[in-house]
């Protein structure tokens, strides 16, 4: 039987939770959980920006911490609870922080956003009361081309207040 | 009556004057009239291919806003003309091969 | 905000309302280029050039060709033959051979990240495993890298075809593909008079826009011939445009739909991908998605040139101008095309210059070819000019302000490559940073430790009108839908969605955009140029205008009435004869069907130019840490002239956005270039864009100076923002350090240098 190279790599199967659910997958043991989620989940909210940890696009939270998905191996999420873009909304609404991040335009062309805001809930839900540089400081490893910050880390401190 | 600016390569062959006043209502009329001073100028400025307009690496301007009717472009009384190299950052319109054009380059080498 | 005129009233133009595509992209639920998911798609992947210049001897993709899960390959020879020709994209003009060979490599390869082959295959690292299996000899040449290089006699010639245009003549066998000049006056003679004369020069870095969504393309190639296209890109109908130049294809064979798109300033316009995923398409039977990696991305798509820039300028003993030189020479990469007009109109507007020559140089060098980055060619020129009237107002004593004032351009100002300033915001920028709590704060004092100096710098880009059109339908509840053919890259589906509003006298929220493909929408040209708000916008407005007219003849049916009895006031459609008759929108969408069938209008427009342009000043604190070089921002604020604020959020999100940019490219980004011509920091780590701890808040005043040639007074804005910060933190540079850099970046390791220059002396 031929194989392409990716078909002759046993695959690994990995259980974890994710976005609340549990979700199983199989995964070649060379491959990033950036590119299952995207590939093999279908979950596209999770951006590709530079594949080696430098941009932050690819952010996802492992048992409350924030992750580069590009530089952690799908294998790697056995037995994580993992939370993507896709599962920061409750049921039917808006985060606090999506919804300050619309309300102040905290987006211009917006596929940094996803991962912005997977970091900034990560720091909210550790410092609740983050201030200008702590949140500054939390989110220099997400790179935005086009709003220059000021309006994202605006959104952050509203959706900071909100939430007291 | 209308002031024209030339383009720089014309304004050092014809001695350095950076504008001259012609006749013309549209913009095919005012490049006519150039031509009766300049014989040649029309041939630099029109494409044949092109025929309703400029070439391409040129932007006619009139009055500070780019003619958009190409050759048919009203020019008004007291208007200023200017033939500026294109916004684009000067790729050339012919880039001809030495031994003719490309394809006929990558025919050879099968 | 300063307005110099009275406002005209508006609704909902100036408001702040959500922009309709929010919810999506805050959920994750937008597509992007690489989120494009199709029925059989496969995977595309692209071998790139290891060097920087040379001859493909032989190219063997048999054994990829045979590799299990492997659809199709491609190589040079797969491309259609293409003559020479112009391509005009709207906003440029390139030239399809060059194109052609700039997507997929011929005989020669030509920068390094050329495209040699591509294959399509089951899966992504299928194809990056074939990729492996192909076969290529290279003849290396010797790379041409520097200017000093490419236009020193008998230079390697990197194009043997390629003639140069030299203020009109033809040269053969150069580098130096075009030398424009722009003259006025009689500067040489008006330096002799002058009381004083500063001449410097200054290296500008090559720098790339940095969007953080790499380029993505998939393409599906019908049996009919029918070609479909998902990009992201800035202009889906150059696209097909190109597409169908390099493939020898009708143009109504190709359908281009934009996804979203994520990031562009001007590096998604050129084509990249797609003509390789539709030939690979062709090949395979299937849709192929391709995807560039950062690294390409970085190599081998279009960053702004860098170059070299000489400026010389004379004042006389008051301060004011009497000339003004400049010679610009940009790197344009391996194709023609660097952006050295724009610069040229650029370098000097903010001044009255009343003796002027500009001489621009198209160089073309072993690395990829430039494309258009934000006011293409501007911000490098303008670090130049601005830096230099910072350190001529140091030598004459001068305020920069008082100078920018005095020698102010203004309407009937003629521009330096010769067009004349209509009402333009110029001044009312300077004065607006003049009269900022920014300017009239005092800036801490020095210590050893921390020097802090402040500058400033003006800036301007004109923009353009162009083509656009906007489809709009009433639907019987009173909602409407909008399509435009422009990509959304900063919110411009809202901006045009209120100026569509406010004519038919709608909430925002019930205009509902969409951008549409280049089958469902009439001709528009690109996202770029500071035209979209602007000049899709005036389309948006003619359409909605044309949208009442037909509902006042509707109403006026109704009403039994003339169609002259009815008029539109504050959203409401009233009888001149009968008082108490009157329709919301809703009541009268609502009607429609039987007063003659839906109502839908498309407005078009070719809108003939910018009005003016727009003009900007920033105002820069930086703190400098004299043992580390490391530079801060203590304070920025931004004034740039809006003509009309649409969306007050998404204009000072343009002006935030392009400072950092700017600041970026003033402090830390360049291509690190090994002599064979690789770049060596071709990562997000190693170009080193901004992030959220290197700037502080960035503060903006909206100026508003009315531009005559939009219905509401709307310029386009989106570019100027990159144009004055480089050359506003070299000037605090110099003010804090004492000692004056003439390159970018400005990073630690040159500002220790200088720094150390100073001290010693040498």
């Amino acid at each position: 039987m031929t194989q392409t190279p990716e078909q002759s790599v046993r695959k690994v199967s990995v259980q974890c939770t994710l976005n609340g659910q549990p979700t199983e997958f199989l995964a070649a043991p060379y491959v990033s959980l950036l590119e299952t989620l995207r590939e093999t989940l279908g979950l596209t909210g999770t951006k590709e920006g530079c594949n080696d940890g430098n941009c932050g696009a690819c952010t996802v939270n492992v048992d409350g911490r924030i992750v580069d998905s590009c530089l952690m191996l799908a294998a790697e999420a056995e037995g994580k609870t993992i939370e993507t873009i896709e599962g920061v909304a409750p049921a039917g609404g808006l985060h606090p922080l999506q919804q300050a991040f619309l309300e102040e335009a905290a987006l211009q062309c917006g596929i940094c956003t996803p991962g912005f805001l997977v970091s900034a809930k990560a720091l909210l839900e550790r410092e609740p009361g983050a201030d200008e540089q702590r949140i500054r400081l939390w989110l220099a490893g997400n790179l935005c081309r086009c709003t220059g910050y000021d309006k994202i880390i605006r959104a952050v401190e509203k959706a900071r207040d909100q939430m007291k | 009556m209308a002031i024209v600016f030339l383009p720089m390569p014309i304004r050092r062959r014809i001695g350095g004057e950076p504008s001259l006043v012609v006749e013309g209502a549209t913009l095919r009329q005012i490049i006519n009239s150039l031509e009766e001073l300049i014989p040649g100028i029309r041939e630099e400025l029109i494409d044949p291919e092109l025929d309703d307009r400029v070439i391409r690496s040129i932007s006619a301007i009139i009055d500070g806003e780019a003619a958009d009717m190409g050759l048919r472009t009203t020019v008004g009384e007291n208007s200023e003309v200017h033939f500026i190299p294109a916004i684009a950052g000067g790729a050339p319109l012919r880039v001809a091969s030495e031994g003719g054009d490309r394809s006929q380059n990558r025919n050879e080498e099968r | 905000m300063t307005t110099t005129e009275k406002p005209q009233e508006f609704k909902v133009v100036g408001t702040r309302p959500i922009r309709h595509d929010g919810i999506d992209k805050v959920l994750g639920r937008a597509i992007y280029g690489s989120d494009v998911r199709l029925a059989g798609m496969i995977y595309g992947a692209v071998l790139r050039s290891p060097y920087a210049h040379a001859k493909i001897t032989k190219i063997d993709t048999s054994k990829a060709e045979a590799m299990p899960g492997v659809f199709a390959v491609m190589s040079g020879k797969d491309m259609p033959l293409v003559a020479s020709g112009a391509l005009d994209l709207g906003e440029t003009v390139d030239d399809t051979a060059f194109t052609s060979d700039r997507v997929m490599a011929h005989d020669k390869v030509v920068f390094k990240g050329h495209p040699v082959a591509a294959v399509a295959a089951i899966d992504q690292n299928t194809g990056l495993e074939a990729l492996k299996l192909i076969e290529v000899e290279y003849e290396v040449l010797k790379p041409v890298i520097s200017l000093e290089d490419a236009m020193a006699p008998g230079a390697v010639v990197i194009h043997e075809g390629l003639i140069g245009d030299d203020l009109g003549e033809k040269v053969k066998n150069t580098n130096v593909a075009v030398h424009n000049r722009s003259e006025f006056g009689d500067p040489d003679a008006a330096f002799a008079k002058s009381a004083t004369v500063l001449e410097r020069t200054f290296i500008i870095s090559r720098a790339h826009q940095g969007y953080i969504e790499p380029h993505a393309s998939t393409a599906f190639w019908a049996p009919d011939g029918k070609i479909t296209v998902w990009t992201t890109t800035q202009a889906p109908f150059g696209v097909r445009k190109t597409i169908s130049a390099l493939l020898n294809q009708p143009l109504s064979d190709i359908k281009v739909i934009p996804t979203e798109i994520g990031g562009g300033f001007g590096g998604k316009i050129p084509v990249y991908l797609e003509p390789l995923a539709a030939v690979l398409s062709k090949k395979a039977g299937r849709p192929v998605k391709i995807t560039m990696d950062r690294r390409a991305v970085f190599e081998a798509s279009g960053p702004g040139p860098g170059g070299t820039i000489k400026v010389k300028m004379g004042v006389d003993h008051k301060g004011k101008i009497t000339a003004a030189t400049a010679d610009i020479r940009y790197g344009a990469g391996a194709y023609p095309g660097a952006s050295i007009n724009p610069a040229t109109a650029g370098i000097f507007a903010c001044y009255e210059v009343p003796n002027v020559r500009i001489d621009s140089y198209d160089v073309v060098i072993n690395m990829s070819k430039t494309a258009a980055y934000r006011a293409p060619g501007t911000p490098q020129a303008t670090f130049a000019s601005e830096t230099l009237v910072g350190e001529l107002c140091e030598i004459i004593g001068m305020s920069p302000m008082d100078f920018h004032l005095l020698n102010v351009s203004r309407e009937g100002t003629r521009r330096p490559d010769g067009p004349v300033f209509p009402r333009i915001g110029n001044e009312a920028c300077l004065e607006a940073i003049q009269g900022s709590e920014h300017f009239k704060s005092a800036l801490e004092p020095s210590t050893e430790r921390k020097l802090r100096g402040r500058g400033m710098a003006s800036g301007y880009w004109n923009g353009i009108g162009n083509k656009s059109s906007v489809t709009i339908n009433v639907h019987e509840d009173g909602l409407v839908s909008l399509i435009e053919g422009n990509p959304d890259i900063g919110g411009t589906r809202t901006t045009i969605a209120m100026q569509a509003a406010e004519i038919l006298g709608l909430p925002a929220e019930d205009v509902h955009p969409a951008v549409g493909d280049t089958d469902s929408i009439g001709y528009s040209d690109l996202t770029a140029g500071s035209r979209t708000t602007y000049a899709t916008g005036t389309a948006a407005i003619e359409a909605a205008n044309m949208v009442i007219d037909e509902m006042k003849k509707r109403v006026a049916m109704i009403w039994e009435t003339e169609y002259e009895n009815i008029e539109h006031v504050d959203g409401l459609f009233v009888s001149n004869v009968a008082p108490d008759h009157k329709f919301t929108f809703k009541e009268a969408a609502g009607k429609l069907g039987q007063t003659g069938g839906p109502v839908a209008m498309t407005g078009t427009v070719n809108v003939r130019g910018s009005g003016g342009g727009s003009f900007g000043t920033h105002l820069v604190d930086v703190e400098v840490d004299p043992d580390t070089g490391k530079v801060e921002i203590l304070r920025y604020t931004a004034a740039q002239d809006a003509g009309k604020a649409v969306h007050p959020s998404y204009v000072e999100g343009q002006f935030q956005g392009g400072a950092v940019q700017g600041i970026g490219w003033a402090l830390n980004e360049e291509y690190y270039t090994s002599d064979d011509g690789a770049m060596i920091n071709a990562t997000f780590l190693d170009y080193r864009m901004p992030t959220s701890l290197d700037v502080p808040m960035i503060e903006t005043i909206i100026v508003e100076v009315a531009n005559t040639n939009h219905p509401f007074g709307v310029r386009g804005i989106g570019e100027t923002s990159i144009v004055p910060p480089a050359p506003a933190v070299a000037n605090a540079l110099a003010d804090a350090i004492g000692v004056r850099l003439y390159q970018t970046p400005m990073n630690p390791g040159r500002i220790l240098e200088a720094l150390a220059t100073k001290k010693t002396g040498k």
